[in-house]
This record gives structure tokens, C-alpha cells and sequence, in this order.
């Protein structure tokens, strides 16, 4: 290894995204040292905005610099590109439709943008991790900035009750991963990826030993993606949390979370993937039943989602279980498809929930269709699409990780999850049927979306629609990268 | 680009223009809609030449690829079964349109548009040749008529439009999985490339294997017919649904289900569809006989007519598992058949339903002196319906009877007595609505025929009497391509037939 005094070129250009954001976040902390009370906020929103979209120009940068950077501690491959655009794509959206959001909490100040941009910071390293410590420094950044994201509305309760839940159980479920990657050190005498790889492979102490560990940075990961038996916390957080914020979280994150959870197990732990395919059977069936059933029962929208949230990861993990090139690329076209969809889901629940976030029953949706018929229609599309109804983005994305588990031969998990897909139906259709089927209660005034917000939802909902009749649009570029690095 | 694409196309770009229109403008959506939906018919018609100079193979065709990863193809075509069925689309939505001008006053605007994207979804599964596209348009038009019946259905209307949509999907998901099978497999979701395979040997399944693959296509098919004992959304969704609603439902969506098992579950597994056609045939026989044996006892119009759906749908089952020429050109016809009698049925009670509000047999009687054109269209209607000899259904079913007979003769002896009880059925739910005192109520709500209504109603009665006296102008572009897929499941069907020493 030819170490030199300062970092090559191209590996900072391969480190562009994090550079980026970083630096953007910082200088926006400070400069919000700097404002006065009254002044206007939107200066700093549009700032961010042009950190991400810097950050994702710095992605295709970085994407066409391949190779490995700082002692192969990342890796900027076509995978990593794929993810940093997801979770930029889904952090700009966030920054899209926060600027009112926050104008009528009352709580506009610059610090959200911050957080936001360091926690896409994190999460763009985790995609691009290549080593444990750095996998574990990106869920960091990642995380301790979103905990503090759900509990942005620092008068309201249920956001607190909702941060702190995050932070306690999350903190806790981040120990499992440090304690894994320790076992897994200890057996190994690395935290490369690929040098982990060999070391299996060249035979270790103890086959039981690197089971265990891959099993307790399983712990790690299931709550971050809020697989069973680790979904507790998600329909709280996402109830509690500021609908720009859950829509953030039940995107981005969780997709790196995939990311990482997906390289990890098909690089370092590929040897021993007989030991983990059947725990990801059974943790695929559990998850994605639990989260359809209980969200059979819900009533506010926004627990509603959470469940569902738990219930797409289950699906999610259906692609991870088969193990193979088109698994991962249906997994990488799910994330994408989902993040759009609920965040389009999530933007609509943000205006519709109105002042304070008061309105997120079911029966505050009475009647949208003929107060708010666009909203409604923008609505049916992203919950058509939760449903996989073609001519969706959720459709195909279903369909890429049933067709890669009928191919690796999975065949009951499929019948199950897809018989599950279909009782999911039934709560996005009680949806529906409140929006389109009740006359509305009140003849309260309609406010008016506010211009990011609108913009949020309908590019959301075209990007739906796309992917729904052109999935090769970015199913050909998963597919492409979806063989990982080994 | 053909004129089937573009058939295709049209309601879909009839329901965005339909969209873009100002809502308050209410007869402006109706005379546009209608207006729309007649082009499309006519140029529906322009397709019935090209089709049936070579009814016996696809026409029309346009095949291009969709999709890349996994191959997926733009691949429709026509042949002489679904030329009649896209017809029966076209036909009855302009009438459907028609029909719901003064019924429907709320929500005028998505009313509309929802027609003609059901008609786009409809048209797309009589037509597609590729696996995957057919369970597009099948997943397309169950959107539409979930609105439908949850919108402007009666009071139960969320509930039957529930039911309906979760019935349907979990039909839909396990023949989904059965088409990711077969991909697996072969390669392809290419209907003809697929009927190659098999024939050539390079792709073939396994006696469990095709069972199973065949059992996830069926299942999803008799839900949608609906075969006893699937059929209880129906009622539900008949009896909630608006007339339109019930009028498409009944005459040409519950087609899509008898359609598939013919398109593909008789061609693509010839031996599962022999092997289980015995337990098949039984439950079609149970759904004619206790369809009937319902409909005799139901209180409200709509539900007996609903109840009778199920019973003549049993009939088309019973054909097109009877394994002969017979059977199946019988079984399409009466899904024509039921298609122009039902739906014709089924608006006359929106007519009686528009005049006194009500759908109970009980609040009616001696319709027939205040409205005595309204009687005998009813009636000419009741008749078809029933089986009565030059009018559309008796054809249907003698066919399929005679082909039930030489199946097996005890099949037919069973079946037939539903043609019984439908006589009984009707004809009391007639006698006891159209004859007898006339109450004040009736009376003073009862009013005759319509130019509006005739319009409607009059080009069903005319087909009613096409369709029973002169079948001829359908029967050999059906009778072609069903000896199309005859031949194909003849090889087998041979060994069978060696067997039981015929």
C-alpha cells in the first residue's frame, strides 16, 4: 500500500459527495450564526438545495472516478453512485417541501438544513462504505443528526416522545452492530470488507464466532431498516416525527441502510450465506406480515405509513434473501420506487395534516377528492403505487423482487408475499375509500400548497408514473451494478 | 402502429381529455364522452373484416418490446373470439354513457372518465398477447369499477367495492406468480412464443407442475367469473354498483374471467385442464343450479339478476371444459349472449329503479298498464334471458348442452334444469312486477319509454334478435379459433379419449 503524504486526486474526487455536504453544512451553521430573528429563512433553504444538487453532480463525479479511496476504506462504485443519488434525490425533496412546513410550525430555523445535509452526508458514506468503522461512522452521522430531525418541533410531545424513542432504541440497536464488527475483528484481524472476505475464506478460529457476529450486525441493521423483530419504533417515530421528516426517514436511511446491509452480507459474509438466508427468510415473512396486519387497524395516516413502511421492508428483504445479482437490482429499483412513492405519500399527509399537524386521521380525509380533487389524485397515484397496481413504480419494483426470488427458487416465500401485498391493499384502499367515497365534513377553506411543496408532489407522482411505464430507466443502470465488488 | 393501436389508445386519451374539461360544464363531458366512445365503436366495427377473413389466427398484430429486463412485450392481436369481445366493449360503453346522463349528477366528471378507462383496460385484456401486458389491463380495469361501484353505488357501496377490489387481487397475485413461473422457465412472456415452446417440446411442465401453474391461473379466472363457491362478491358488487357500473360488470367484465380460461388456461395446460375438469364441470353444475335455485328467492330485482349471472356464467364454464368444438363455441356465444341480455337486463331495472327508487319485486306491480312499452321490451328481454328458441341465449346454451352431452350425457341432464329454473325465475320476477293490481305508488311514478331510453335500449334488442335468428354471422369466426385451441389440447385429449374407449 503506497501511502502519501496527502490523499490522491481521485480519491478526493471519489469522496466529492461527503466533501460537499459537509463543508455546505458547515459553513450554513455558521452563517446562520450571523441572521437575525427576522430575517428571511429561504435564502439558507435555497442554499441547501444547491449543496445537494453540488452533492449529487459530485456523485457522477465521483462515479466516474471508480475504484477505491483512502486505504480502501470506501469505494465508489456504480452501487454507491446509485444509492448517494437515492438519498440526495429524497434529501432534496425534504428540503423541497420543508421550507412552508416549517414557516407554519413556526419553527423555520437554519439548523434543519444542517441536519439534513449532515445527515445526508452520513448516509452517502454508508453507501459508499467498504470497511466496517466507516459503515459505523456514516450510521452515525447519520442517525444522531436524524434523531434530533424527529424531534425538530420542540414543543410538541409527540415529537419528543418520538426522538427520544429513536435515539434510545437506535443507540441501543448500534451497539449490537459495534459489538458485531468487534467479534468480527477479533476473528478476522480486519474491518475491510474484502480483506474480511479472505480471511473466511482462508479459513478463521471459529465458524460459530463469525456467524455470531454476523448475526448481532443482522440486530444492527434489521432496526434500521425496521425489520421484525427490531420495527418497534418505526410507526411511532414516523406518527411523531414532522411529516417531512418521517418521509425523509422512511426513505433515505433506511435505503443505505440496505445498501450497507446488502454489501456487507454478499461481500463479507458471502462465505456463510447458507447460515443467513433462512434467518432473512423468516425475518422477510415476519416483517412484512406484522407490518401489514397491524397496519390493518390504524387510523392515523402517518402510523398508517409507518406500518406499511415495515411492511415494504419486508418485501425489500424478500430481494435481499435470494442473494444474487438480480436480487440486489430489484432491491436497488424497490428503494428508488419507494422513496418516491412515500415521499409523495408523505408531502400529501404535510399539506393535507394542515396547522400543528392536527389532521391525520382517516376521517380528516373525508372528502378530499372533492375539496382537493388534484391532491386526492396525486394521492391515488402513490398509494396505487404502495399497492403495485400497474403502471406504477411500486408495481415493478414488486414485481423485479418476486420475479428474482421465483428465480432462485423461493417460490413459497413468494406466494406468501405476495398474498401479503394483497392484504396490504386493503388499508391504502380504506384510503382511497374515505378520500373518494365520503362527502366531505366540513367546508373548511382550502389553504393553498405552497409552491415547494407542489412541486414535491408532482414530481413525485410523475417520476411514479414514469418508472411505471419505463422501469428500464433505472432498473438497467441497478442491474448493471447490482454484482457487487467482491 | 395499426388501427388496433390505436383502438387501444383512444379511451385512454378519451379519459385525459375528459379529465382536462371544466367539471361545471356537465353536458359538455356527457355529449363528449358519448360522442368520444361512439368513434371508438365505429371504429371498432372497421376491425371485423381484416378479422374474419383468417379468424382462426391473430390479426391485427403489433409486436414490439415493451421492456427490456425482464422481456416484455407490446404484443396484441385478434382473432375470431376476441373481435366479438372488444366489440361487446365498444357497443355497450357509448349505451352505458347514455344511459347514466340523467342518473348520474354528482361527480359528473370522474363518472365519465372512469368509463372510458375501464374501456381502455378492457379492450387491452381482450387483445393482449403477452402474459404480462394481460395482467396490466386486467389490474387497469379493476380500478375504474372499484370507483365506480364506491362513488355512485347504493348504501352498501364501500363495502361491495372493497370486497370487490380484495377479491379480485388476490386472484390476481397468485396468477401473477404462476406468470413469474413460467418466465422462469421459458424465457418469455410471449403468448405465442410460449404456445411454441410447449409445442415443440423446449418447454414443458411437469404433471404437478402444470397442475399447480394451472390451479393459480384458474383461481384467478373464477373469481372473476364467478364461479360457485367465489362468486359472493358479485351480489354485493351488482346490487351497490350504479346501472352502468352493473351493466359493464355483468355483460363484459365477467368475461375477462371465462376469456382467460380459454385464452390461456386450455391452450397452455391441456392435461391439468382434462385432469381436473371433472370437479370443475360439478361446481359450474352446482353454480347453474343454485344460481337459479337463489334467484327464485331474492326480493330485490337486482340481486336476482345478479344471482342469474352466476348461473349462466356456470353454463360457459361447463362449455369450455366439455373438451369439444361444441362447447366452446357455445360457451363464447353465451358469454356474448349473457353479455347483451344481462347488461339489457340490468338497465331495464336502472329504468324502473330511476322511476320509483326502489329495487324491492315487492314495491312493484302492474307496471304494465302505465307503461306498456317499458312491459314488452322487459319482456322480449326476460325471454332472451331465459332461452327462449330465436333469441340470443338459446344458442349459447343448446350449443354447450350438446356439448356437455357428448361429454357426458349426465353433465348435460344436470345443466339443463337450470334452463328450467330460469323460466321459473324470471318469468315470476315478471309476473309479479309487470302484472297484476297496479298500486298508487306505481302508478303515480310510472311513466313510459323514453326517446333517451329507446336509444339505449333499442340496438341491445335488435342484437338480442340478430344473435337468436341468423347465428351464423358469428358462429364460424368463433367456431375457427376455438378449433384453433381445440387442436391444441388434442394431442392429449386423444390419449384420453383412447382410454375411456370411445
Amino acid at each position: 500500500m503506497d501511502t502519501k503524504f496527502f490523499p490522491q486526486t481521485a480519491e478526493m474526487l471519489r469522496f466529492l459527495p461527503e466533501i460537499i455536504l459537509t463543508i455546505a453544512g458547515t459553513l450554513l451553521l455558521v452563517m446562520e450564526g450571523f441572521k437575525k430573528e427576522k430575517d428571511s429563512r429561504s435564502l439558507i433553504s435555497t442554499l441547501t438545495a444547491v449543496a445537494i444538487a453540488a452533492a449529487m453532480y459530485g456523485t457522477v463525479v465521483a462515479y466516474q472516478n471508480p475504484g477505491l479511496a483512502f486505504s480502501n476504506m470506501l469505494i465508489s462504485d456504480g452501487y454507491a453512485a446509485f444509492f448517494r443519488l437515492v438519498v440526495l434525490g429524497v434529501g432534496l425533496l425534504t428540503v423541497f417541501s420543508s421550507t412552508a412546513y416549517l414557516e407554519r410550525e413556526k419553527a423555520n430555523s437554519g439548523e434543519f438544513y444542517v441536519l439534513i445535509l449532515f445527515s445526508l452526508a452520513g448516509q452517502c458514506l454508508m453507501a459508499a462504505a467498504n470497511e466496517l468503522i466507516m459503515v459505523f461512522i456514516g450510521l452515525e452521522v447519520s442517525s444522531i443528526a436524524s434523531y434530533i430531525l424527529a424531534g425538530y418541533l420542540r414543543d410538541d410531545k409527540r415529537g419528543n416522545e418520538a426522538a427520544l424513542k429513536y435515539f434510545l432504541l437506535g443507540s441501543f440497536a448500534t451497539a449490537f452492530l459495534l459489538y458485531g464488527v468487534a467479534w468480527v475483528y477479533g476473528m478476522t484481524g480486519s474491518t475491510n470488507l474484502m480483506e474480511i472476505r479472505a480471511a473466511i475464506g482462508r479459513g478463521v478460529p471459529s465458524m460459530t464466532m463469525v456467524s455470531a457476529a454476523a448475526g448481532l450486525m443482522l440486530v444492527g441493521f434489521a432496526f434500521k431498516i425496521s425489520a421484525a423483530p427490531f420495527q418497534g419504533w418505526a410507526p411511532d417515530v414516523y406518527q411523531g416525527a414532522p411529516s417531512p421528516v418521517s418521509g425523509f426517514l422512511s426513505a433515505g436511511p433506511k435505503a443505505v441502510a440496505f445498501a450497507v446491509m446488502i454489501r456487507v452480507f454478499q461481500t463479507a459474509f458471502d462465505a456463510i450465506s447458507p447460515k443467513w438466508e433462512p434467518v432473512l427468510w423468516i425475518i422477510a415473512l415476519v416483517t412484512m406480515t406484522i407490518g401489514n396486519f397491524a397496519a390493518l387497524w390504524q387510523n392515523n395516516i402517518k402510523r398508517l405509513l409507518g406500518y406499511s413502511s415495515i411492511a415494504h421492508a419486508g418485501y425489500v428483504l424478500v430481494a435481499v434473501t435470494t442473494h444474487s445479482t438480480t436480487g440486489t437490482a430489484a432491491a436497488m429499483f424497490y428503494l428508488a420506487a419507494y422513496g418516491l412513492m412515500n415521499y409523495g405519500a408523505f408531502a400529501i399527509v404535510t399539506h393535507v395534516a394542515g396547522d400543528g399537524e392536527h389532521r391525520v386521521t382517516l376521517d380528516d380525509m373525508k372528502g378530499l377528492a372533492q375539496r382537493e380533487p388534484a391532491v386526492a389524485a396525486l394521492l391515488t397515484v402513490f398509494l396505487l403505487s404502495l399497492i403495485g397496481v400497474p403502471l406504477t413504480a411500486g408495481f415493478f419494483g414488486k414485481f423485479y423482487i418476486f420475479k428474482a426470488a421465483i428465480d432462485s427458487n423461493l417460490v413459497w416465500l413468494t406466494a406468501l408475499g405476495l398474498l401479503n401485498s394483497a392484504v396490504a391493499a386493503y388499508y391504502y384502499l380504506r384510503i382511497l375509500v374515505v378520500m373518494y367515497m365520503h362527502d366531505p365534513e366540513s367546508t373548511e377553506h382550502v389553504s393553498a400548497i405552497p409552491g415547494g411543496l407542489k412541486l414535491t408532489m408532482w414530481v413525485t407522482a410523475a417520476a411514479t408514473l414514469v418508472l411505471g411505464v419505463f422501469p428500464g430507466l433505472v432498473l438497467d443502470f441497478a442491474t448493471q451494478f447490482a454484482a457487487l465488488n467482491k | 402502429m395499426n388501427l388496433l393501436d390505436l383502438l387501444l389508445a383512444a379511451p385512454l386519451v378519451g379519459f385525459l381529455i375528459t379529465l382536462a374539461l371544466p367539471k361545471e360544464n356537465k353536458s359538455l363531458i356527457k355529449m363528449f364522452t358519448l360522442v368520444f366512445s361512439l368513434g371508438v365503436f365505429a371504429a371498432s366495427l372497421l376491425l371485423i373484416g381484416p378479422t374474419l377473413e383468417r379468424p382462426s389466427v391473430m390479426t391485427s398484430v403489433t409486436d414490439t418490446l415493451w421492456i427490456a429486463t425482464p422481456a416484455i412485450r407490446y404484443h396484441i392481436g385478434l382473432d375470431g373470439v376476441s373481435i366479438w369481445l372488444v366489440l361487446l366493449s365498444t357497443f355497450l360503453t357509448p349505451i352505458s354513457i347514455l344511459l347514466s346522463f340523467k342518473y348520474i349528477d354528482h361527480r359528473v366528471k370522474e363518472f365519465f372518465a372512469f368509463l372510458l378507462l375501464l374501456e381502455f383496460g378492457l379492450i387491452g385484456v381482450f387483445i393482449a398477447l403477452d402474459l404480462f401486458l394481460f395482467y396490466v389491463f386486467w389490474e387497469v380495469c379493476l380500478v375504474p369499477m372499484y370507483f365506480l361501484i364506491g362513488i355512485w353505488g347504493h348504501d352498501r357501496r364501500i363495502y361491495a367495492a372493497v370486497k370487490f377490489f380484495i377479491y379480485t387481487m388476490v386472484g390476481s397475485v397468485l396468477m401473477l406468480a404462476a406468470f413469474l413461473y413460467i418466465y422462469g422457465k421459458a424465457g418469455t412472456f410471449d403468448y405465442p412464443a410460449l404456445l411454441l415452446m410447449l409445442e415443440s417440446g423446449r418447454l414443458s411442465f411437469g404433471p404437478v407442475e402444470e397442475a399447480l401453474l394451472f390451479l393459480a391461473f384458474f383461481l384467478a379466472f373464477a373469481i372473476k367469473v364467478p364461479l360457485f363457491p367465489l362468486h359472493t362478491w358479485l351480489p354485493d358488487a351488482h346490487v351497490e354498483a350504479p346501472t352502468a357500473g352493473s351493466v359493464m360488470l355483468a355483460a363484459v367484465m365477467l368475461k375477462m374471467g371465462t376469456y382467460g380460461i380459454l385464452r390461456f388456461c386450455l391452450p397452455m395446460f391441456p392435461n391439468a385442464a382434462a385432469n381436473n375438469a371433472d370437479w370443475i364441470v360439478a361446481l359450474a353444475i352446482i353454480g347453474i343450479i343454485y344460481g337459479a335455485l337463489v334467484a327464485l328467492v331474492q326480493p330485490n330485482m337486482k340481486k336476482l339478476v345478479a344471482y342469474s349471472s352466476v348461473s349462466h356464467l356456470g353454463f360457459v364454464v361447463l362449455g369450455l371444459f366439455s373438451g369439444n368444438q361444441w362447447g366452446l363455441d357455445g360457451a363464447v356465444y353465451v358469454m356474448l349472449a349473457h353479455g347483451i341480455s344481462t347488461g339489457a337486463l340490468f338497465m331495464l331495472v336502472g329504468f324502473l329503479y330511476e322511476r320509483q327508487h326502489s329495487l324491492e319485486i315487492k314495491d312493484y306491480g302492474g307496471v304494465a298498464t302505465p307503461a306498456p312499452w317499458l312491459s314488452t321490451v322487459f319482456l322480449v328481454t326476460t325471454l332472451a334471458s331465459i332461452g327462449m328458441p330465436l333469441l340470443n341465449n338459446f344458442v349459447g346454451e343448446f350449443l354447450v348442452l350438446q356439448g356437455a352431452a357428448k361429454a357426458n350425457i349426465y353433465w348435460a341432464v344436470f345443466a339443463a334444469t337450470g334452463v328450467i329454473l330460469s323460466a321459473c325465475y324470471m318469468l315470476w320476477m315478471y309476473q309479479r312486477t309487470f302484472y297484476g293490481e297496479t298500486p298508487d305508488e306505481v302508478r303515480h311514478h310510472m311513466y313510459d319509454l323514453h326517446s333517451r331510453e329507446w336509444a339505449c335500449i333499442l340496438p341491445l334488442l335488435a342484437l338480442m334478435i340478430w344473435m337468436g335468428v341468423y347465428a351464423q354471422s358469428f358462429l364460424p369466426s368463433i367456431g375457427a379459433s376455438n378449433k384453433a385451441i381445440l387442436e391444441r389440447t388434442q394431442p392429449t385429449r386423444t390419449a384420453e379419449v383412447v382410454n375411456h374407449g370411445h
